[in-house]
């Protein structure tokens, strides 16, 4: 069998290796355009600030890929013949395969906006965009961020890092405002604040200017406010990255469309992680996933199908985490930014802005159905037990201790928390 | 809403303390050379306070940034500064403090100007001059503590990190430092109640046993001691709670690479290949410590028929190899460039035989949180001891290693919160998180 794999990103590469776990005879060819080998996207901030260089964040050591006997070739593919079954590359090598893995990935949105081509404008996704940020922020002194999101706060932390001063412009009335509750989002915001960030809310962006027609000198916003900056930061979210695929008969939509096995229209083609869109996505869940989790874990259910035992794609118990600055954040199940009419929500916060609880019930029978933690680790087995096997919210608050993953010596917060929820009158 | 004028924390604010403290300890050096080449015998009060205090000021100055800063751990630009990415300066440091330890060594002699400059110290604790081990200990109690101040600034947000560096500063200045200098005054033998064979190998050889003995009940009571703690503490501690109890909270050598150490700590080799041989090393060296103790006693129960006149080679030879130029030149020498745990992680015996007892015999392990990891790699670029943590981290593995001492720094600088030093049930500690839907 002979299987290749577009995109060395978590997902491709998850799906390469439980492969080779399954099939030792399988030859595995992993094409990426972006670098040699697997990298972890997620640390390209800590390359910038110098918290680890790029060999360090390579997960396996480069010997790693030849023992396993999966190939890996750097180029970009051009075309697909889903005919005859071949992909050709931009060297014009021409490659055949039984069974095609597109792993693509994602692209950052862009919504055109006058001037986004001028120098110091740019996105963050990718190795190429980051040495991009390097010789971008050479002696600059202030730089805007566009998007309230999860990028946007890494490339403000970025900027920080290097005494450069940020202003982030953000759509909504608190940071990341259409995922959070306005607690956690206004409790993010403050920190942000503390650590000099400049947080404009309900703003948009509305032109780039420049002076010499080259790089970029200033942005003007919605409400005709003038901000000087020689960086601007695009993160306003990502699409997939399918672009190549346009001509093929490969369905597509936003993402290439996909069923539960994560097979596409056309046999032996599959398409997982964040390039893959799901036709009949389940309620609550998105159609396009562009996680690390969820690229993950799809990468390793095809890895399943790939190999004769075909396997239903289940995201399981929601579960996401991200770092403010100092901030972590970790939800298990779905909390949603504002709660349903059946359902319920207790937040406590500490004194000290930096730690806050959440625990989203059902109003009937009190049962649980998720959780926010800012400043508290917390176990992610017991979490999905308790929301798995529909916990009471009385039962959760008493036992919270049970869950706490805090490292030895830190407080414990659930007596806190437990005194609180019991003298809350919605309770 | 938000005026510019409030921005706190500029992450490089601290660059002005951080050239006022590099230079008053670089006078503190040049203080050191100035009595090296003799003035430290005319004038050795005043040299010793020059010392002292460049150096105590210095290290405190260079910390106050991170005591002003936002609580949070930072490694911003460590990848990037010769002085902790085995630049120029690193290789300048690892240099001058090989050179010191070979000097110290093996040639004292040039150092007799900056012995004599302890004296009025060692007088005061010890009743008597100085030599070259009381500078050493000095020195090194120093760099413990200020080292470990600036330790506690950067670390300061995780109690762990905060209780465990004022652990090994007590025991360092206490144990290893202070007592055994009161016990010199009073006329006993100088013992450190902080180490234990092997890693203090001669405490177990049958010439210094036979000399505790022979010096009085206390005497007595410190081969007791020895015994006790290397047969009976040691395996019970390890087992409930990994060998970082010693490792990370008490030993000298570990609190010199935790404080002194840590800013080089990202240095260590993570590669699979100096897994092999820092298993190689460190258990030969366990076999050749016991080896030795062995056939020492074996001779002196012969009364010395087996080994004759090469009696003593044998220790001589373990203590020249492994006590000198492993554990001191090449252990703390080559800090800046192979990371601060060196000689824990290739060389020491201790460290080989709790490891043992921590891999197959222990509640110890660091917890994986489910499948939180995003394969970042902060975990393994901060180990000191070389242990790819995300390799476990990444497959929802929890990681039991011989090797770990217990730091705590993988936990602290994961951007996840997924990992935790634990001690639970041995039971289950090798299991892996799978999802429900997996299963």
């Amino acid at each position: 069998m002979n299987i290749i794999i577009i995109g060395n990103g978590i997902t491709g590469i998850t799906c390469a290796r439980n492969i080779r776990k399954k099939n030792s005879d399988a030859t595995i060819t992993v094409i990426s355009e972006e670098s040699k080998h697997f990298y972890s996207r997620t640390a390209l901030m800590y390359i910038y600030m110098g918290h680890m260089k790029y060999e360090n964040t390579k997960p396996y050591e480069d010997w790693f890929w030849s023992k396993n006997r999966i190939n890996l070739i750097q180029a970009t593919v051009k075309h697909l013949n889903t005919d005859n079954k071949s992909i050709q590359l931009d060297d014009s090598r021409i490659l055949n395969y039984d069974k095609l893995v597109l792993a693509t990935g994602s692209i950052p949105n862009n919504f055109g906006f006058p001037g986004e081509d001028l120098n110091g404008v740019q996105a963050l996704y990718n190795l190429q965009d980051l040495a991009k940020m390097e010789k971008n922020t050479i002696n600059i002194s202030s730089a805007v961020i566009i998007g309230g999101g999860l990028i946007g706060i890494e490339m403000a932390e970025m900027l920080h890092s290097r005494n450069i001063s940020v202003t982030m412009l953000i759509r909504e009335n608190a940071y990341w405002a259409n995922v959070l509750p306005q607690e956690e989002a206004q409790l993010i915001g403050n920190h942000l604040h503390k650590h000099g960030i400049t947080l404009k809310f309900n703003t948009e962006l509305k032109e780039i200017q420049s002076i010499d027609q080259l790089s970029v000198h200033s942005v003007v916003t919605k409400q005709n406010e003038t901000i000087d900056c020689q960086f601007l930061g695009i993160t306003t979210g990502v699409k997939p990255n399918i672009n190549f695929l346009k001509n093929s008969s490969i369905e597509i939509e936003k993402g290439i469309l996909v069923n539960e096995f994560l097979e596409t229209n056309i046999p032996d083609i599959f398409a997982a992680g964040d390039c893959a869109q799901f036709r009949f996505a389940k309620t609550g869940e998105a159609p396009i996933e562009q996680l690390w989790y969820t690229g993950k874990m799809q990468g390793e259910t095809l890895a399943n199908t790939i190999c004769g035992n075909k396997t239903t794609y289940d995201r399981g118990i929601w579960f996401n985490s991200a770092k403010f600055f100092d901030l972590e954040f970790q939800t298990y199940g779905k909390v949603l930014p504002e709660i349903t009419h059946e359902q319920e929500s207790f937040y406590w916060a500490h004194e000290n802005g930096k730690i806050s609880f959440r625990a989203n019930y059902n109003r009937s029978d009190r049962s649980i159905i998720g959780f926010n933690f800012i400043g508290i680790r917390f176990r992610q087995v017991i979490a999905e037990q308790w929301i798995r096997e529909q916990k009471e919210i009385e039962y959760v608050i008493d036992n919270l201790k049970q869950g706490w993953f805090d490292p030895e010596f830190s407080d414990a917060h659930d007596k806190k928390i437990a005194k609180s929820f019991s003298s809350n009158p919605i309770n | 809403m938000q005026d510019h004028s409030l921005s706190i924390a500029k992450p490089t604010e601290g660059l002005l303390s951080q050239k006022i403290g590099t230079s008053l300890i670089a006078a503190a050096l040049l203080c050191a050379i100035i009595a090296a080449f003799g003035q430290g015998e005319t004038q050795s009060v005043l040299f010793f306070w020059l010392i002292i205090v460049f150096i105590f000021a210095g290290g405190i100055i260079f910390s106050i940034p991170y005591f002003k800063a936002i609580p949070g751990i930072k490694n911003n630009g460590i990848m990037h500064s010769p002085a902790t990415n085995r630049g120029g300066i690193a290789w300048g440091i690892g240099i001058l403090m090989t050179g010191f330890y070979i000097i110290l060594y093996w040639f004292p002699n040039y150092l007799e100007g900056l012995i004599r400059t302890m004296d009025p110290l060692s007088i005061i604790l010890r009743n008597k001059t100085s030599d070259q081990w009381f500078l050493y200990g000095t020195l090194y109690t120093l760099a413990v503590l200020v080292m470990g101040i600036r330790f506690i600034g950067k670390y300061r947000s995780n109690r762990y990190q905060v209780l465990r560096t004022l652990s090994v500063m007590f025991f360092q200045l206490g144990f290893a430092f202070l007592i055994p200098a009161f016990l010199l005054k009073l006329n006993q033998p100088e013992f450190y109640f902080s180490y234990f064979w092997p890693l203090k190998y001669s405490y177990l050889f049958p010439n210094d046993i036979d000399y505790l003995i022979q010096s009085g009940n206390i005497g007595v009571f410190m081969v007791f001691w020895g015994l006790i703690m290397t047969f009976i503490a040691t395996p019970i501690l390890t087992y409930n709670y990994g060998k970082r109890w010693y490792c990370s909270w008490v030993c000298g050598c570990g609190a010199l690479a935790e404080t002194l150490g840590d800013p080089y700590r990202q240095n260590s080799d993570k590669s699979l290949k100096a897994w092999k041989v820092e298993r190689w090393m460190v258990h030969s060296v366990l076999v050749f410590v016991a080896l030795t103790t062995a056939l020492l006693w074996l001779n002196s129960w012969k009364n010395g028929t087996i080994l004759g006149d090469a009696s003593g080679l044998f220790s001589q030879c373990y203590g020249f190899l492994i006590g000198s130029v492993f554990s001191g030149v090449i252990g703390t020498g080559f800090y800046p460039i192979m990371g601060s745990r060196v000689w824990c992680r290739f060389g020491c015996p201790m460290a080989a035989i709790l490891g043992l007892f921590q891999r197959f015999k222990s509640k110890f392990r660091i917890t994986t949180n489910g499948a939180q990891c995003i394969s970042c790699g902060n975990c393994s670029t901060y180990c000191e001891m070389g242990i790819d943590v995300r390799a476990y981290a990444q497959k929802g593995e929890n990681i039991v290693r011989a090797s770990c001492v217990g730091c705590g720094i993988c936990s602290a600088v994961c951007p996840r919160g997924v990992l935790n030093l634990e001690n639970l049930a041995e039971d289950g500690r090798f299991e892996s998180y799978r999802r429900q839907e997996d299963k």
